[in-house]
């Protein structure tokens, strides 16, 4: 087979620019060969190589003493007690999935079970972030339901539970969703492995499947935006095997544990191509790769195929030059191939051979190293700005607060996602102490005293409105999640979705976002170590929504203490710690009962949710707790039907009994409702603690309002205002609230 | 102390908190892989959750033809106590020593939620601890866990009280008879849908899933275990 000729029509379809072509000719000092085109074209798109956004990241918190391992390597790592650490990272399948939801959003589950346990972790657990348009439109249902699907049948088979996630549904997703995988890790710390290759003579194997057609282009796919021809890109998304990944993650772990490795790394977004070179990067040093020894998965593969492959379940590990027999007899153990394909170098150059003739030879560093760096425009799009100081201007029919309650447990996008996490296999691995449906997932860490706590979060109707004041949003809610728990947050990990770079409106919500996450990362202590960005999400109805969603990791120090989210006794007393404030813009009530999404989001006043996080956190430390859930979207009304409903396997909620009728701030009845202010929660304690919890608030600050008590099992719900009331079975609103996706799904 | 061999497929992925649920029971518990022809003079043998060999055929389908379960089924016939949790119960129905088939949920998706059960039989190596009729909660985690057996069978199942546990207030998958457990007609081999291992500590919300484990400790004091040794990995009776 005759490579093409390298013309300017080959460069375009290769998503390069003139300007990135020239300085390829000046690195190169000379013309591409059709490989290397391949090549640039991988590492330089957006998605392997941040050329937009790299300047931004910069400004993100990254150290602190809690940090082992902050950005740039295949995942973050934090400290843990007694020489534990937790490794764990996020990442986008937001293209594939939409032309192929199963299989789009198994293999990014499967990508990330990868990137960290090659950190030497074993995985404890996944999360996820999903965003649909909404479930009336077929095509919605139809990925909604893939996507899940997709997720849990490749975690359930490689045995990682899945304990939370977010999924929310709004126009700006239709024909564009967003599939974001994390996955948690543990390790002992000392065992911490890093994929930088090193030592000269060290050998390359490809370890796991073979290589095939699959995904070849995924990450430059990942990088435009969606068109109607984007359907036929299908053949390019992967196919996932969860029984090979499930082999590959024991092999690997072994093959760490064994000390017979010096590095490994996933072939992820453009395969081997990416993995070699960052690893030989990373290592300062150079490989030279035979190509005709990769194994394929069928005849007559070419070195660009081969190269830029985005087969599935699939290591490239670094071994000691003398012990390839001992690698490959743990791969032959968990029945993988383990294949030599290439060795570290002194000479700094990224080679590939084909036929024994070098068909790649670039500068290995200046590869990684010399992509551009853009500094794109940014301007606030003017109708964002007009639509911030607007209000809803025709009221709908009036509502009484009991009716818009119920209208709110019965959306989508504030209803149980029961009907999601149920096929999620959130038990295996025998650790989970609070499963999916609370605030924040907890598990056990075995062995010891203490446990995790994992949350994701983002709400994007702030961020889309007010980016700074959204992206702190994003960052207080997760830490408040994760509080409620009992946990103190220690970092996050972020995945940035965001339209096209290219676009000012675009840039500067990013901008301004990654701003707000970073001020709110400096103010909490949770610092960032590392994550993904997904720019390019427009379809041809738009750019999706902006939703950099954060990935938070908190510790519990004593895991017998982890505090649920819902009521647990009758005759508890109910306290709303915060306060609320007239902040109805960008709320769901707005949203839903006046078809409004506007106004200026709620501010986040950072002070006040450490003060939060830190009274939550004591509380539960000194066991004065019987529930604890944090108040956001939905404000205040939804929050307490939540804390009444019940966890999602209870048979029955509680009544609940709370007046807000002596609420001193002058608000509306809608506004004391369905005001988002930030930095609030409900708890529920035993009569026996009421003067300690409030001891406690006053000591750190916190305002706790005694509202009420918890009824009776099955009772009423029922919140007295000023001049009306709240008043519902819980039966009633249970129905709703775990009814409202599986009707729409039809099941 | 009881040897308990916790056999290791490939895909198997609740191996180790099974282990780690016998040795908390008190036993002395190792894995067997699923290569091995020799069960080490095991006294009892579980078979843990997982997904095999991939399932992708049809779950346990592979399995049975794997050289453990050689041993296993010596094991087995010889009347030494066999548990098959989930995945395991599915391969010791398709390996034929539990009546019956274990197919796609009626809802057609994976279910995992905790689910009540009653214990319907304590004349088991693994339910002895338990009392008739107790309800336990204990989770579920599989795509196909509906129970079939025809309607002779089904009825041999209740009159020889080999039903070993029932679901009650909801069948979540469309299980024949509601059965979430059944054993063989010597009593020696279980099989179970839900998985006792993940709920035995108060801190993963329950231990109604312990005493499965303690059973096997206890029944050195039934009659279903006093009389069985293993010799160079054979069992006989004596």
């Amino acid at each position: 087979m005759i490579d093409p000729q390298i013309t300017p029509e080959l460069v375009q379809e290769h998503n390069l620019t003139t300007e990135e072509y020239e300085r390829i000719l000046a690195l190169l000092g000379r013309t591409p060969t059709f490989p290397e085109l391949g090549i640039f074209s991988a590492l330089w798109s957006e998605h392997c190589s941040y050329k937009h956004s790299r300047p931004i990241l910069k400004s993100f918190p990254t150290t602190g003493p809690q940090v082992v391992q902050g950005p740039g390597e295949n995942a973050g790592v934090l400290r843990l007690p007694d020489g534990w650490a937790v490794a764990f990272k996020i990442e986008s399948h937001n293209h594939p999935s939409a032309v192929e939801p199963y299989q789009g959003a198994a293999t990014g589950a499967g990508g990330i079970l990868r990137d960290v346990f090659t950190m030497g972790a074993r995985p404890v657990a996944l999360l996820n972030s999903l965003r649909f348009g909404p479930l009336d439109q077929p095509r919605n249902r139809y990925l909604f339901a893939g996507v899940v699907r997709g997720i849990g049948d490749y975690g359930n088979c490689v045995g990682v539970p899945t304990l939370g996630g977010e999924v929310d549904f709004a126009p700006g997703y239709s024909g564009n969703p967003l599939v974001n995988a994390m996955c948690v890790g543990i390790l002992r710390e000392k065992d911490l492995i890093k994929a930088a290759a090193h030592g000269v003579g060290n050998l390359l194997l490809a370890v796991g499947s073979r290589t095939g057609r699959d995904g070849i282009h995924g990450a430059s796919f990942a990088s435009e935006e969606l068109t109607q021809e984007s359907e036929q890109r299908r053949p390019q998304v992967q196919v996932g095997d969860p029984f090979t990944e499930k082999l590959l993650l024991e092999a690997s772990l072994e093959l760490i544990g064994s000390g017979h490795i010096v590095a490994i790394q996933d072939m992820g977004a453009a395969g081997l191509t990416s993995s070699s070179a960052e690893m030989a990067a990373r290592g300062g040093v150079g490989v030279e790769i035979d190509l005709s020894k990769v194994p394929t998965r069928e005849p007559g593969m070419t070195p660009y195929e081969i190269l830029l492959s985005e087969s599935q379940e699939r290591m490239l590990v670094v071994a000691k030059a003398d012990r390839v027999k001992e690698v490959q007899a743990i791969a032959a153990k968990w029945e993988l191939d383990a294949t030599p394909i290439g060795r570290v170098t002194d000479d700094g150059m990224y080679r590939c051979l084909w036929e024994g003739k070098v068909v790649v030879e670039i500068p290995g560093q200046r590869l990684v190293d010399d992509c551009p760096v853009y500094y794109p425009e940014a301007a606030e799009d003017p109708r964002i700005a007009a639509l911030r100081t607007a209000s809803p201007t025709h009221h709908a029919p009036r509502t009484t607060p009991t009716q818009a309650l119920l209208a709110l447990l019965d959306s989508p996008a504030l209803a149980s996602k029961r009907w999601v996490f149920e096929q999620y296999d959130s038990t295996v691995q025998a650790s989970t102490a609070i499963p999916p449906g609370g605030d924040a997932g907890v598990l056990r860490v075995r062995y010891t005293d203490f446990g995790i706590a994992v949350k994701t979060d983002c709400n994007s109707r702030y961020v889309r409105l007010d980016p700074y004041e959204g992206g702190k949003a994003t960052v207080a809610e997760a830490a408040r999640n994760v509080a409620c728990t009992g946990a103190r947050p220690l970092g996050i990990t972020d995945c940035l979705n965001f339209g096209s770079p290219e676009r000012p409106e675009v840039f500067y919500q990013f901008r301004e976002a990654c701003r707000g996450i970073a001020d709110a990362c400096r103010a909490l202590g949770t610092p960032v170590t590392g994550g993904n960005v997904s720019f390019y999400n427009e379809s041809p109805s738009g750019a999706v929504d902006p939703t950099p969603v954060v990935g938070m990791i908190g510790l519990l120090t004593r895991i017998d203490r982890a505090v649920p989210s819902h009521a647990r006794a009758p005759g508890d007393v109910v306290f709303v710690l915060g306060e609320t404030r007239a902040e109805l813009g960008g709320s769901a009530y707005w949203e839903i009962c006046h078809d409004f999404i506007g106004g200026q989001p709620p501010r986040v006043n950072l002070d006040d949710e450490k003060r939060l996080g830190d009274f939550l956190v004591a509380g539960a430390e000194r066991g004065l707790f019987r529930s604890a859930h944090d108040c956001s979207h939905g404000g205040l009304g939804v929050a307490l039907a939540e804390v009444a409903m019940g966890g999602p396997y209870q048979v029955q909620g509680f009544g609940l009994d709370v007046d807000l009728s002596t609420y001193h701030a002058p608000l509306t009845t809608h506004q004391l409702l369905f005001s988002e202010s930030h930095g609030r929660a409900v708890i529920t304690c035993s009569a026996e603690r009421v003067a300690a919890v409030q001891a406690l608030a006053g000591e750190l600050g916190v305002p706790a309002l005694r509202v009420g008590s918890v009824g009776p099992v099955d009772g009423t719900f029922r919140i007295v205002l000023r001049d009306e009331k709240v008043e519902e079975s819980v039966g009633r609103l249970r129905e709703l609230y775990f009814g409202a996706i599986p009707r729409r799904m039809g099941d | 102390m009881q040897r308990v061999a916790v056999v290791v497929f490939p895909g198997s992925n609740c191996d180790a908190d099974t282990l780690d649920a016998a040795r908390a029971a008190g036993s002395e518990a190792y894995y067997v892989w699923h290569r091995d022809t020799d069960l080490k003079q095991a006294d009892a043998v579980i078979l843990p959750g997982g997904f095999s060999y991939g399932d992708y055929l049809r779950s346990g389908a592979i399995a049975r033809f794997s050289p453990v379960l050689r041993a296993v089924t010596a094991h087995a016939r010889a009347g030494g106590p066999v548990l098959g949790i989930c995945n395991g119960f599915q391969i010791l129905c398709e390996a034929g020593l539990l009546p019956g088939a274990l197919m796609r949920n009626i809802r057609l998706k994976f279910l995992s939620r905790p689910v009540r059960v009653r214990v319907e039989t304590a004349d088991t190596p693994f339910t002895n601890r338990y009392e008739r009729g107790e309800e336990l909660t204990l989770p579920i985690a599989h795509g196909d866990g509906r129970y079939v057996a025809d309607a002779p069978t089904a009825a041999e199942l209740e009159a020889n009280a080999q039903i070993v546990l029932r679901y009650v207030t909801e069948n979540p998958n469309g299980s024949t008879h509601d059965i979430a457990g059944v054993c063989n007609a010597g009593r020696n081999v279980v099989g179970i849908m839900p998985h006792p291992e993940r709920r035995n500590a108060l801190v993963l919300g329950g231990q109604d899933g312990a005493r499965v484990f303690l059973s096997l400790e206890a029944r050195n004091a039934t009659q279903h275990a006093g009389d069985m040794r293993a010799v160079d990995g054979r069992h006989l009776r004596v």
